[in-house]
């Protein structure tokens, strides 16, 4: 799955640590997530997406 | 704000468990070999029993590892162990498995089945970097 993650973390400029400790969860899984390496669970693509304000298919999409 | 790991809630309850589960199996491996050392070693039954009472904290560090899974927040980080564990469990089954045929076949000496834990904790060393290659 494609995400927007980065280009809206860059918005606000926030680091990876930045957004991990917003999500409670590890840099490495935010790195994770950023890079396409893993899909995140439907709750923590909420958790995501609350923090940004958005719909959560205004972040992450599934067309190639 | 702490978040897992590192080290997180999770992983330091993990080294604490497994600390104590060590130090334990360690005072309790001693004892039992005292006592089957001793010129009237016990017999039947209690000897049964004494006999497993080593394994027990060996049971207890499988047991730390599934609440590691359970208690790690972090879903990353909980699939990242999860992938470890079966690449340490493949690589174990996969070891012993050639082992038992190599005994069969007269090639190697035997070994005792707790060799099977020993290994699959080494394993879990080797499972971590190949789990997070890339990760």
């Amino acid at each position: 799955m494609k995400n927007s993650l980065k280009v809206l973390r860059a918005e606000r400029n926030w680091s990876q640590s930045d957004l991990a400790d917003k999500l409670q969860v590890s840099r490495q899984s935010v790195n994770a997530i950023e890079t396409g390496r893993y899909d995140p669970s439907l709750p923590l693509a909420f958790r995501i997406a609350r923090l940004f304000e958005l719909p959560v298919e205004a972040i992450f999409s599934d067309e190639a | 704000m702490q978040c897992d790991p590192p080290p997180g809630p999770a992983i330091r309850a993990y080294t604490r468990r497994l600390f104590i589960s060590m130090t334990i199996y360690a005072a309790v491996l001693i004892a039992v070999i005292k006592l089957f050392q001793q010129p009237h070693p016990p017999t039947g039954l209690v000897a049964i029993l004494l006999a497993t009472f080593p394994a027990f904290p060996i049971i207890g560090v499988f047991w730390a590892i599934a609440r590691l899974i359970v208690e790690t927040t972090d879903e990353y980080q909980r699939l990242l162990f999860v992938k470890q564990i079966l690449i340490a469990t493949a690589l174990t089954l996969s070891i012993a498995t050639v082992w038992g045929f190599l005994e069969n076949f007269g090639q190697v000496p035997h070994a005792e089945a707790f060799y099977v834990s020993i290994l699959w904790f080494a394993m879990l060393g080797v499972g971590a970097p190949v789990a997070r290659w890339r990760a």
